[in-house]
């Protein structure tokens, strides 16, 4: 005897209490602190909050503790978020040469001024797991360098000097910054938007096209100008006050990818660059979204647009992992009633096809006797 | 008294007035010819009627550049939209996402608004007319999606040559505008795949 | 301004801030005013994922008020766990009173099916919607695609059902099968069975359709012609069943395959499950029902 299945409601409370049991873990192990996420896990809440879109450490690191460490889940939480927030301005755009400059590197000069600064970098540790962490050492201070905080010229103003890099970008006077968290996406774009989307995008995505410019798919003879990590400072103009309002500061990597360009019909051979931001320490994500912003603007600079990460369309319409897991993962959803007209078509046409093939065989027979 | 009548009036309940009106113009759009209540909800300075009002403070905001007519754009009407949508005005009237016409019967020609591209003909404007009365004038016959067979209604003042204008906004589909009637108590509304049959005399 | 509860105070009436309500309001009337087309609209990050029905929870929030009766479906059915989901969402954050009975809801949020008993005039059926874009698996790109609805240049989608007859000897799309609206607009149904798709055709009802992920919203007014796409030698036909729902005997709905063993047993039953019941609540028995089964034994 069938009977329909019921308590839809019921196994959902009882999934959720399940899901909350299994983010705890072991009772007798001490829970995680917000604290504890944002100080020690912090380039996991640096993504979040990159492609989260909302810079704020504890939500991004309440998101990661709730989503069990599943960081496209948390940025999922905090994109739901951010939707509910009022807005109450927009900030002046902000200035990365006046950046307190913790990490900068450049690839295309051996040194220049305020100097290459390592900071805190993966790049020179050898990568041995090192079993004494599980032990919480003591940890030694850092060392500061004297003058650190000096305002430190952007590699792409150096090269300005020469005429041999093409300028910033520039819009008409009255363009006002798009959102696309405000207004519906329309293809062909305009670079501000494509950034915007570009910094939500997600890493793997990016990283994946941005490495295939690499390999010859778009390729775009990178140097990175530079790489910069630090902290810059938000202002915002307020009607009221004849000089900007000072909100705070927050942290931020930027990377100017350096392109050699032997001139098209549109534009005369000279550098041209591709831009990365996001929030937070994330230098991989700045570079690959600095290779990708130099491949999508192929039409813009009259090369021919032959590879994928060339493609806008193509990359910003899928660079977004929230909208990507959503779909791919919608699938588990029931789809019996499509699939039920599926198996109707095709057990119809195997059966048509059946027939004929025995009746194709029945006229051989006979053909043959 | 001017700065009062600036401030005041706006929806009492916001959220729910806001919802109330937009299910009747919702409504009204999707049954051409039908006539739904929107009862005194705000009460704008002259010469904004009251339901006019609701529907620009229910569909107008920072985003939804406002075109007002000659008597709305000299009047305190103009500052309380302002103050209450934050509506920006338009330009020219091809920029307006929302056209409010407090005199029907004066109205530029429809052709001066958005119509929309081939494209996109969603960008075109919306016209919100100010009618005295939706049975009172000469019965129009309406065809059109949203009609089961035929629908009347008899709103009075229209722009002038309206039944031809209507005509020709109608020969430009997908693109053209489409009109929002609003009366003292109701509102009725013609998308722009409407068809005028008739007109009697 | 009022709330009808306490325990939304932290969110807005039905989820959404206002400004995007408006948003999305105007979106939905120019839908309507040029019915089919495929409204941009700048869809919101919501508290549920892509592909889940974000595009259906936008309308139905920028719809919904205190005098509203919500339903919401699933594959035709009120009990699958996403319709449970969705359906509890809006009475946390926006109190309104639901049903599971077609006749007395005000607005019916669905994925895949419409349902079977007849819809009026006083109600609207939120689609939600995957893909919007009937052409989308013809051709990719959003620049080409809205050339072709701006040109109403469909040879494209009749070339691909032609070779479907060619190749199968039908038309080989089951679902979300394509229709033109009031002679303009090619418009995806959304993947309901073709089976609901003379349904849509003169409804009494608005049908609205949301789209979150693709950020479209479209519209099908009532007494609106909605025509599916066939050719005069191979015109539009709809899915037959051999036999009647096993739990209600309905004849001429769609039903659902239920397997019973491992053994290839399996039964047919209605996938508008509210249909069933109310059926079998007037009396109507399939073969199968438990009384039918009961008497027999």
């Amino acid at each position: 005897m069938y009977v329909a299945v019921k308590g839809g409601e019921a196994a959902i409370a009882n999934a959720h209490r399940l899901l909350a049991d299994r983010r705890r873990g072991d009772r007798s192990v001490p829970a995680l602190r917000i604290d504890q996420i944002v100080e020690q896990l912090a380039l996991g809440v640096d993504r979040v909050m990159s492609e989260g879109s909302l810079y704020d450490r504890e939500l991004a690191a309440l998101a990661i503790m709730q989503s069990r460490g599943d960081l496209i889940e948390a940025i999922f939480l905090v994109r739901a978020y951010r939707t509910t927030l009022p807005r109450f301005g927009y900030t002046r755009p902000i200035d990365t040469a006046a950046m307190q400059v913790e990490r900068r590197v450049s690839a295309t000069y051996k040194d220049l001024p305020g100097g290459q600064l390592l900071g805190p970098t993966f790049d020179y540790t050898h990568r041995l797991l090192d079993p004494e962490l599980a032990n919480d050492p003591a940890i030694a201070e850092p060392e500061q360098r004297e003058g650190d905080g000096q305002r430190m010229a952007r590699v792409s103003e150096i090269l300005a000097h020469e005429g041999l890099i093409e300028a910033d970008g520039e819009l008409p006077e009255d363009h006002l910054t798009g959102d696309i968290t405000r207004e519906p996406l329309e293809f062909p774009m305009e670079r501000d938007i494509r950034l915007q989307a570009l910094s939500r995008g997600d890493e793997g995505f990016l990283l994946a096209l941005g490495y295939s410019t690499q390999r010859g798919y778009g390729r775009s003879h990178p140097f990175v100008g530079e790489v910069r990590i630090g902290e810059v400072e938000l202002e915002l103009d307020v009607p009221e006050l004849p000089f900007p309002v000072t909100l705070g500061r927050i942290r931020v990597t930027e990377c100017q990818m350096v392109n050699q360009f032997k001139g098209s019909a549109k534009a005369p051979p000279q550098f041209t660059r591709g831009y990365g931001l996001v929030f937070g320490q994330s230098e991989r994500k700045a570079m690959a979204m600095s290779l990708c912003d130099r491949a999508l603007r192929a039409g813009e600079l009259g090369e021919d647009i032959t590879a994928p990460a060339q493609d806008e369309e193509f990359v910003i319409s899928h660079s977004d992992n929230v909208q990507a897991t959503g779909f791919v993962e919608h699938l588990k959803l029931p789809h019996y009633v499509d699939f039920q007209a599926e198996l109707d078509l095709v057990r119809r046409m195997r059966s048509e096809h059946d027939k004929r093939n025995q009746s194709n065989e029945t006229e051989q027979r006979e053909a043959a006797e | 008294m001017e700065q009062m009548d600036v401030i005041d009036g706006g929806f009492a309940a916001p959220v729910f007035d806001a919802q109330t009106v937009f299910r009747a113009v919702m409504d009204a759009m999707a049954r051409p010819g039908t006539i739904q209540p929107v009862v005194g909800l705000t009460q704008p300075p002259a010469p904004l009627s009251a339901t006019a009002g609701a529907v620009a403070l229910t569909l107008c905001d920072h985003d939804t550049p406002l075109w007002l007519d000659a008597g709305l754009q000299v009047s305190t009407a103009r500052s309380w939209i302002a103050f209450h949508a934050g509506a920006p005005l338009a330009a020219t009237p091809a920029d307006a996402h929302f056209a409010l016409v407090a005199s029907p019967a004066n109205m530029i020609s429809v052709e001066n608004f958005a119509q929309g591209t081939q494209e996109y003909p969603d960008r075109s404007t919306t016209l919100v007319l100010q009618v005295e009365s939706l049975t009172e004038g000469t019965p129009l016959h309406l065809e059109g999606p949203g009609i089961e067979t035929s629908a009347t209604i008899a709103p009075t003042p229209l722009p002038r040559h309206f039944v031809e204008q209507w005509k020709q906004n109608g020969a430009r589909f997908p693109r053209g505008v489409d009109v929002i009637l609003a009366a003292p108590d109701a509102v009725a509304c013609l998308p722009r795949t409407t068809r005028i049959k008739t007109m009697e005399a | 301004m009022s709330t009808p509860a306490t325990d939304i105070a932290t969110y807005n009436f039905a989820y959404l801030d206002e400004q995007t309500k408006r948003m999305i309001r105007r979106a939905i009337l120019k839908g309507i005013a040029i019915p089919g087309y495929q409204v941009p609209f700048a869809s919101r990050e919501m508290p549920m994922p892509y592909g889940w029905g974000t595009g259906g929870v936008q309308v139905t929030a920028a719809i919904i008020g205190p005098d509203d009766v919500l339903k919401v479906i699933d594959q035709g059915a009120d009990d699958t766990t996403n319709a449970v989901s969705i359906r509890a969402f809006f009475q946390k954050v926006a109190d309104v009173a639901v049903t599971t009975e077609t006749a007395k809801a005000t607005i019916i949020q669905t994925r895949h099916r419409i349902p079977e008993h007849p819809l009026t005039g006083g109600q609207t059926l939120v689609y939600q919607v995957p893909i919007p874009e009937p052409l989308r698996f013809l051709e990719p790109r959003e620049t080409e695609t809205r050339k072709m609805h701006a040109l109403e240049e469909y040879g494209l989608m009749h070339v691909k059902l032609y070779e479907d007859i060619a190749r199968h000897g039908r038309i080989a799309t089951t679902y979300a099968y394509p229709v033109k609206v009031e002679g303009r607009y090619v418009m995806d149904p959304s993947p309901t069975p073709k089976f609901d798709n003379p349904k849509m055709h003169m409804s009494p009802a608005l049908q609205l359709f949301g789209a979150g992920r693709e950020k479209r919203i479209y519209a099908v007014p009532p007494f609106t012609k909605v025509v599916s796409l066939d050719f005069e030698d191979h015109p539009f036909e709809i899915q037959t069943f051999d036999q009647p729902c096993a739990l209600c005997g309905a004849e001429q709905v769609y039903l659902d395959e239920v397997i019973l063993d491992d053994k290839g047993g399996h039964m047919f039953v209605c996938s508008d499950t509210d249909h069933c019941e109310t059926r079998q609540a007037c009396g109507h028995r399939g073969h199968l029902s438990p009384d039918i089964l009961e008497t027999a034994r």
